[in-house]
């Protein structure tokens, strides 16, 4: 089934308050999907640096000697903190990819959860709740973030296999529903030299947008040719550098829920993900309309808009 | 009047409550307060009782609903009156997707909008809605009328059988096998007194009527050669 919330906060007093918020929202999702479950947080970026946060199922040995070691390999000062099974590398700007290359060869158990300036993603197989205590989420600060909650239905109980995906920099994926042509999706993407990890059918929509946007499309240009090249039901939340997006496939089985106040703009899976947040009760809430992209972002002026 | 906090008692004491009120019960006037959002509040009455919920509703309120008034101050979430079978559901705000899915009876009021799929496989339930539908409303619909004062959004009664529709606004696309159809003083009979039961304030005669084209339910064995 799978359960999705997001929160990007207008009101920069709630930014302290982010990782909890999103964790509360998150643990009431719980009964849509208990198989896994994965946050990615917006946490700001700072000048002159960027992320990546990197994950191993055997932290103890991976994580040891790993500052030292791409210090080493990118001759410039990294700095790691650890949380759990978790890794933030804080790098200089503009060398992640060399960082990415020489991940393999430090410890190749090491996986790549994701990149970018401001973005921090976690994800692990169990409940939310012990996904979220794992990881101390509901101490996090950022601007917005968004969370999922894992039904496995496609593919297997894992690790990777949990979302939300990181699609470029600063970029990912969370998605509730199925998709029905990733099978021959997934061929065409790697034919293209996309990596692909997993059987993962959400896996193969996040490297489907990326392969797009690699081709000089928009995120929303890439989310609206989605709605020609994908085949299944999908209710997707992007999260982006300065926003987060969300699409619902034509059929729009799949639910979504919006609440927006002054302070935020929330999505729920279910309302009952909404029902605690501050100033609910006056909140305008309703359900985005099929095949159609909906984008917030802290750049632009207006703080919602709805792309064409 | 009697109220029952969810957040304090719990889904299933407040629904055992309720289940528990018998036909000739004293105790008809019921308040369910601090809803948020849960599922299947007020499913399964089935005695001549008035529930009233505060605030929005999850999946599924008043599902399989046997004679009972259930209202919900704020909207509601899918499923809502799902297979009801009499009684009456008012939602004060809107509803969300397949409101009175497979409904065999009774009568569904939204004064905001209803979403898609609205009245699917309708079985005989009444659905009147203020505002607008969404998109595959009354699929397979075969009994029972839905009125919609608003506009209703593509494939409206695709593969219907003999449920009947009324829209006063726009049709955005008719289903397979859905056609206008005219409007004879026996419909403006049914409409006015629906929109009365509904209490609202509506002319019949700005209405259309839409319904079942009837090629492609009437499906007989000895046809299958042509197929």
């Amino acid at each position: 089934m799978c359960g999705i919330v997001g929160l990007f906060l207008k009101d920069a007093a709630l930014e302290p308050h982010l990782g909890e918020m999103l964790t509360a929202m998150l643990v009431t999702m719980t009964d849509r999907g208990p198989d896994s479950a994965g946050i990615a947080i917006y946490g700001g970026a700072t000048p002159g640096r960027t992320k990546m946060t990197v994950q191993s199922d055997t932290p103890e040995t991976s994580f040891a000697g790993l500052e030292t070691a791409l210090s080493k390999a990118l001759g410039a000062s990294v700095h790691m903190s650890v949380k759990s099974t978790h890794a933030i590398l804080d790098l200089p700007a503009g060398t992640t990819a060399k960082a990415r290359a020489a991940l393999p060869a430090i410890d190749p158990a090491l996986r790549l959860m994701s990149r970018g300036d401001s973005l921090e993603i976690y994800k692990e197989v169990g409940l939310p709740r012990d996904v979220a205590a794992r990881f101390e989420l509901n101490t996090m600060s950022g601007t917005h973030g968004i969370g999922h909650t894992r039904m496995a239905t496609e593919s297997a109980v894992t690790t990777m296999g949990a979302h939300p995906f990181n699609t470029g920099d600063d970029q990912c994926l969370v998605h509730n529903g199925s998709l029905s042509n990733h099978n021959s999706l997934r061929r065409k993407l790697r034919r293209d030299g996309i990596h692909i990890e997993t059987e993962n059918d959400t896996e193969v929509g996040a490297a489907y947008l990326t392969w797009q946007m690699q081709n000089g499309a928009t995120l929303g240009q890439a989310l609206e040719r989605s709605l020609d090249d994908l085949d299944g039901f999908y209710t997707f939340v992007v999260g982006t550098r300065d926003g987060f997006g969300v699409l619902r496939d034509p059929i729009a089985c799949k639910p979504a829920v919006m609440a927006e106040t002054e302070q935020y703009v929330a999505f729920g899976s279910e309302y009952r993900a909404l029902v605690d947040l501050p100033g609910i009760e006056h909140a305008r809430v309703w359900e985005p309309e099929p095949a159609t992209v909906y984008f917030w972002s802290h750049d632009t002026p207006a703080p919602t808009s709805k792309a064409a | 009047m009697q109220t029952l906090d969810l957040q304090e008692i719990g889904l299933r004491a407040v629904n055992k409550t309720l289940h528990a009120q018998s036909a000739d019960t004293n105790q008809t006037s019921w308040i369910i307060e601090n809803a948020k959002g849960a599922h299947a509040i007020a499913c399964g009455l089935d005695a001549p009782i008035e529930v009233t919920v505060k605030g929005s509703t999850g999946y599924y309120c008043g599902g399989m609903n046997s004679q009972a008034t259930v209202n919900i101050h704020g909207s509601a979430g899918p499923g809502t009156g799902e297979n009801i079978m009499s009684g009456k559901i008012v939602i004060e705000g809107d509803a969300s997707q397949y409101l009175g899915a497979t409904g065999h009876g009774g009568l569904i009021v939204v004064k905001g909008n209803a979403s898609s799929r609205c009245g699917i496989s309708m079985k005989g339930v009444n659905i009147v809605v203020q505002g607008n539908i969404g998109h595959m409303s009354a699929f397979m619909g075969q009994s029972g009328n839905l009125v919609v004062c608003g506009d209703a959004g593509d494939a409206l009664g695709d593969s219907c059988y003999e449920a009947r529709f009324f829209v006063r606004g726009t049709v955005k696309s008719l289903g397979a096998d859905c056609e206008k159809k005219e409007m004879r003083a026996e419909h403006i009979e049914i409409l006015k007194s629906l929109l009365e039961e509904a209490g609202i304030d509506a002319d019949p005669s700005e209405f259309t009527r839409y319904g079942s084209a009837r090629t492609l339910y009437t499906f007989d064995v000895d046809n299958v050669g042509a197929y």
